[in-house]
């Protein structure tokens, strides 16, 4: 028996057993050609954000086109990045580019680098694209605002943050983009600064992410302790050899980090108040892309949430509550664009949903994402035209009739509603009704949730849609004439609606194949055919479409009607989320603050203070001694320093 | 090149420039200012060129290396030199000096004491801080350490605002209380390297080379601990901070919370470690629960301030809460996190004391409740204020983020619940600067904030350095880093700890060899 031989066909069959394991186990290939500018990408809209920001004024005139040729430069970038990854074979597409090294502290090492494969890519083409779209129709939007220049630069400034978050090569270098999209966030909510409603908003969603940010990094603490690293290829290369429950706690802490940027259960109170900022930025931010980044941290670590079930099924719940909290709260908005955020909330709790799903949801959820991109982003657009056309108005129940006013807008809304309901062939109907049909191959009550869901986005979109569009108009006196928007909104919205109509099927198979190198996929093996689940959901649609409609079509009061049920009056508490947080989190902790600011003054300082005043008391007896003459003074200094001399003599001899 | 005297030439020309200032005429103020900025320069200069050729990698711990018998029957001599620790505090407070005479150019004009006596406290407080730091002889490093009480004295004292006066006493008291327990500790150290070398000794590297029994280094660690924890400080040794930091100018305030308490934890990290490994290791875990106590005290106590200079001070008592936990988790990343914090956070504050100053000259008052929308008149300066809060609550891409997550990361391998308490201080920390600014810069204009202008060029000199470095070492922390590194190498030796390994090691070599041996195995089994 040729012992050598064999040993090295064992050894050799290891090696393919390990990279069967995995995927990911394909290290990256390190950036050449074309790749090797991926750093243009962050470089040009970081570079747009700091000259509009240092050169300040001067700027004003030209900085909103520089902004919006940065973002479009990235875009082109990233297309060229895609083509590129297109005609490599599956196993060649992913890249990394080391750009220099960042902390590197005995063992802790961790590079500026950035990684492209086919997750990543996905995030900067919708990114770069919806962002540019965004960038321009703000053109409009933005056009008599003084500080016109200074929110340029905040977008120019999200987008470079949040394509770092999606290219970094590592978990803490992806904590920098997490937290500059955080910082833009903020600074955007609270770009109308003079309002206090929207400086109280902006520090609440920097403070509530935070909490989730505690999260990401216990996560990044324990990957570090566990695996000696804290880059992608290091962690998520083998992560089934550390044991279960430390890979538990790990997905516990990512999925607390999601919850917080993608305003899941319990950390969603922030995302509604977030509407205070001007409406590009929900349409960018708080719709389309950065919450959408914990279902891109969930998805991204996938190896991790492979080995560890119970993580994933507490992914899988949050999910699901967060897609029932958010779609009740938009039952009960009259705020056009706060029912739209807890559709976005619910929509978002699809895609965490699906990504605790596992192999069978992984690509579902990022399909969803990029659907639910190009047609919330429409419809907060739509709403923002409105907006303008009706002099800022927000409550739907003084809107009504707009669709004879606002044909284009209509038009465009509209394929938005469509997509969102999931109604074929809207691009809605292929990501949602996947969802639901893997949920429900892994488990029957959260694919029930997935389908109810699915029922209820069908009523307050209809809701929304019919109070805003349809039946007579109830517009206040100051907005007597509605008008549609200038060309440079209605073109962005118009390019998003025909997303909204194809984006389904045009991806429709093709992502699984793109992505299950980098994610995984399972084919999802239901008793029955997917065609009764999509009966079913359609049938559900429907019915909560047509209660809506027959609702809202005609008598919808000025004023809210007080006498609502009790789950009424909670939805439009925002399910008492924000009572809760006030119980439970700021009373007692003004109480803390207070009472401990208190006992430092009068506790710890006083007790010091009264050990100074007994030794003044003492002082006082002792000054008997004093006699007042220096010479007497100059003798006690000199017995005090013959003493330390003597006991430092002493000692040496 | 480390022939020159580099060390000794620049502690002594802030002095020699003191004197100049005092030999003035009084009444050339404007002059005496000048002179003060110039001088200050100097030092900045002779450190860059210092740190050049400072070599990271070298093997000896001290470089640029002068010793003078001074008191040979005690075998005191003054010897300075260098490590990448200290190093790193020269570059601070040669940094600050300068923009802390920039920033507060007006602040004494009005004052009890003269203008030029002002400028020339502060550079002689200059000398002294890079006399505490360059020392390497233990007496010599007590001298200046007690040295620095009487400059600061006298700028609370005579330079301040209201409660200058009790701010300067009580700073005094605890002081001198923490340096009288130093002076008892030391002697104690003499002795027992007498008893141990035949001739007693204050130098440093002869001192960590010691065998001291573990009991003895118990009772001499509490002195010398005691005496840094107060001057850090750490909760709850931290009343007088608050107090002094309040009455004092922001210029001061800035060189007292960045530079001065950072003897406190220098002293922990140089001279308690690696002098008594065995006494550090034991009363660890008991400092640690005093820091995270500290971290998230500071920082509760923080949010509920209503005066801006002492909401800025406990946050500081929060961070040095954190500086604190990184020294004595005693790992790689923990220590060289802490010491990247010492510099982060004098930078940090340094920025937000001297904005705070320019918002209370210009408003006539230190309430929070006084102000409201001044960003509307004055723009620029709230952007400043917001990049310096946002580098106090570590803000990724900001160097204090890396210092901060640096401590974490090392406190957490070996104290896991500690570091887990510790990182919620980041959402604290977030509370605070946030609802500071909030208060103060949004919202509608509130009165009285009207004549709030913007800032001028000469304050925005003083600001945009520190912001600059803030966010360079942010992006590009290696300059510092390589410097640390090495130093806190040395340090994990001569205290004899070790970074823990990894529970998962790298696929690369132990799972390849298992697999070999694995292998192996089955073909002999199958063999037989």
């Amino acid at each position: 028996m040729n012992i050598s031989s064999t040993l090295a066909s064992v050894v050799a069959s290891g090696q393919i057993e390990a990279s069967n394991i995995d995927p990911s186990v394909n290290a990256p290939a390190v950036a050449t050609g074309a790749f090797s500018f991926m750093w243009l990408l962050i470089a040009l809209p970081l570079l747009g954000a700091a000259i509009l920001l240092i050169f300040g004024k001067r700027t004003d005139k030209w900085g909103p086109y520089l902004a919006i040729a940065m973002s479009c430069g990235a875009f082109i970038v990233g297309a060229v990045m895609y083509l590129t990854m297109l005609g490599l074979p599956a196993n060649d597409r992913p890249v990394n580019l080391h750009i220099w090294d960042w902390v590197i502290v005995g063992d802790f090492q961790a590079p500026i680098g950035m990684q492209l494969d086919q997750l990543s890519i996905i995030f900067v083409l919708l990114i770069t694209f919806v962002g540019s779209l965004i960038h321009i129709y703000s053109l409009g939007y933005m056009k008599h605002d003084p500080e016109k220049r200074k929110f340029f630069a905040y977008l120019n400034l999200f987008v470079a943050a949040m394509l770092l978050l999606v290219t970094a090569d590592s978990y803490l270098l992806l904590y920098v983009g997490w937290e500059g999209v955080g910082l833009a966030s903020y600074l955007l909510i609270g770009f109308w600064q003079y309002k206090p409603s929207a400086a109280v908003a902006a520090k609440k969603a920097f403070v509530v992410n935070r909490v989730g940010d505690v999260g990401l990094s216990i996560a990044i603490m324990l990957m570090f302790v566990t695996f000696g690293s804290v880059t992608f290829s290091g962690v998520l290369e083998d992560p089934a050899a550390a044991n279960e429950s430390t890979l538990t706690w790990i997905g516990l802490a990512l999925l607390l980090a999601a919850c917080g940027k993608s305003a899941q259960f319990p950390l969603q109170s922030w995302l509604l108040d977030a509407m205070e900022g001007p409406t590009p930025v929900s349409a960018l931010i708080h719709a389309a892309t950065m919450v959408t980044a914990g279902v891109y941290l969930i998805v991204r670590s996938a190896p991790i949430f492979d080995a560890a079930p119970d993580a994933r099924t507490a992914v899988m719940v949050i999910g699901a509550i967060t897609l029932i909290f958010g779609a009740i709260i938009g039952c009960a908005k009259d705020d056009i664009k706060k029912a739209l955020a807890g559709s976005t909330m619910s929509q978002i709790g699809y895609m965490i949903l699906a990504a605790g799903l596992g192999p069978v949801g992984y690509v579902f959820a990022i399909f969803h994402l990029v659907t639910h991109g190009f047609f919330k982003a429409n419809m907060f657009l739509g709403a923002g035209s409105i907006m303008h056309g009706m002099n800022d108005q927000l409550d739907m129940r003084r809107f009504g009739a707009l669709r004879k006013v606002m044909v284009i807008t209509f038009i465009t809304f509209s394929c938005g509603w469509l997509a969102i309901m999931g109604v074929p062939p809207f691009a809605g109907f292929y990501s949602k009704d996947k969802i639901i049909e893997a949920a429900f191959g892994v488990n029957v009550i959260v694919g029930a949730v997935a389908l109810l869901g699915a029922g209820i986005t069908a009523f307050y979109m209809t809701r929304l849609w019919t109070m805003t569009f349809t039946g007579k108009s109830r517009w206040t006196d100051d907005n007597k004439h509605p008008h549609e928007s200038s060309a440079v909104m209605w073109i962005p919205m118009a390019i998003l609606a025909f997303l909204s109509v194809v984006a389904g099927f045009m991806l429709a198979g093709a992502i699984e194949t793109w992505l299950a190198p980098v994610t995984g996929f399972e084919e999802t093996e239901l008793a029955v055919s997917s065609l009764v689940m999509e009966c079913a959901s359609l049938a559900l649609v429907v019915l909560g479409a047509t209660i809506a409609y027959l609702q809202y079509r005609r008598d919808v009061p000025l004023v809210a009607p007080q006498h609502v049920s009790p789950l009424t009056v909670a939805a439009r508490q925002d399910l008492y989320g924000d009572a809760f947080n006030e119980e439970v989190f700021m009373r007692p902790g003004q109480w803390l603050t207070r009472s401990m600011v208190f006992f430092d003054n009068r506790g710890i300082d006083a007790l010091v203070n009264g050990i100074a005043a007994s030794l003044g008391g003492l002082s006082g007896r002792m000054r008997r001694i004093q006699t007042g003459f220096a010479r007497s003074y100059a003798l006690s200094m000199l017995a005090g320093a013959v003493i330390v001399v003597a006991t430092l003599i002493l000692v040496r001899m | 090149m480390s022939s020159l005297p580099w060390l000794t030439t620049i502690g002594v020309i802030p002095l020699i420039g003191a004197l100049i200032l005092l030999a003035l005429p009084k009444e050339s103020t404007e002059l005496a200012k000048k002179i003060a900025l110039g001088v200050s320069l100097l030092p900045l200069l002779l450190v860059i060129g210092m740190a050049l050729n400072f070599d990271a990698n070298s093997e000896s711990e001290f470089q640029f290396v002068q010793s003078y018998e001074w008191i040979p029957t005690f075998g005191i001599s003054f010897s300075v030199g260098v490590d990448g620790i200290s190093l790193i505090l020269i570059a601070l407070s040669v940094i600050l000096v300068p923009l802390v005479i920039l920033a507060g150019w007006n602040d004494a004009d009005d004052a009890m004491g003269s203008v030029k006596g002002y400028f020339a406290l502060l550079l002689i407080l200059e000398t002294f801080m890079i006399g505490v730091f360059a020392a390497t002889d233990v007496f010599l490093f007590y001298v200046f350490f007690e040295a620095m009480l009487i400059p600061v004295y006298f700028l609370i004292g005579r330079y301040g605002g209201p409660g200058r006066q009790y701010a300067a006493v009580k700073f005094l008291l605890y002081s001198l209380v923490g340096g009288l327990l130093m002076l008892a500790a030391l002697i104690g150290l003499y002795v027992v390297s007498a008893q141990e070398l035949g001739t007693g000794t204050f130098d440093f590297t002869t001192l960590t080379n010691l065998n001291i029994d573990p009991g003895t280094q118990k009772l001499l660690f509490l002195g010398f601990f005691i005496a840094f924890a107060i001057k850090a400080p750490l909760v709850p040794f931290h009343t007088w901070l608050p107090d002094a930091a309040s009455a004092s100018t922001p210029g001061t305030a800035v060189l007292l919370v960045g530079v001065l308490d950072k003897v406190g934890t220098f002293g922990m990290i140089k001279l308690c470690l690696p002098i008594f490994p065995a006494a550090s290791e034991f009363y660890a875990p008991a400092i640690i629960v005093l820091c995270v106590v500290g971290i998230i005290y500071g920082a509760l106590l923080a949010i509920g301030q209503t005066d801006l200079k002492r909401l800025i001070a406990y946050t500081s008592i929060s961070h040095f809460g954190f500086i604190g936990l990184g020294i004595f988790a005693m790992t790689t990343q923990a220590q060289s996190g802490s010491t990247f914090y010492m510099l982060n956070h004098g930078f940090s504050t340094g920025a937000l004391f001297l904005i705070a100053g320019f918002l209370m000259t210009r408003r006539g008052s230190r309430l929070i409740a006084d102000f409201g929308g001044v960003y509307r008149v004055a723009p620029v300066l709230a952007g400043l204020f917001l990049i310096a809060g946002l580098s106090s609550l570590s803000l990724p891409g900001m160097s204090s983020f890396i210092s901060e997550f640096l401590v974490l990361v090392g406190t957490f391998e070996k104290y896991t619940v500690a570091a887990v308490i510790a990182t919620f201080g980041i959402v604290f920390a977030a509370l605070y600067i946030l609802l500071m600014y909030q208060r103060t810069m949004t919202g509608p204009l509130k009165d009285g904030c009207e004549k709030i202008t913007d800032v001028k060029g000469r304050e925005a000199l003083a600001i945009i350095p520190m912001l600059v470095l803030i966010v360079a070492l942010g992006v590009y922390p290696k300059p510092v880093l390589d410097v640390v590194n090495p130093a806190v190498e040395r340090i994990m030796i001569q205290t004899g700890q070790r970074d823990p390994e990894p529970t998962v090691k790298p696929l690369g070599e132990t799972q390849a060899t298992e697999r070999v041996q694995e292998a192996v195995e089955a073909i002999e089994g199958g063999a037989r």
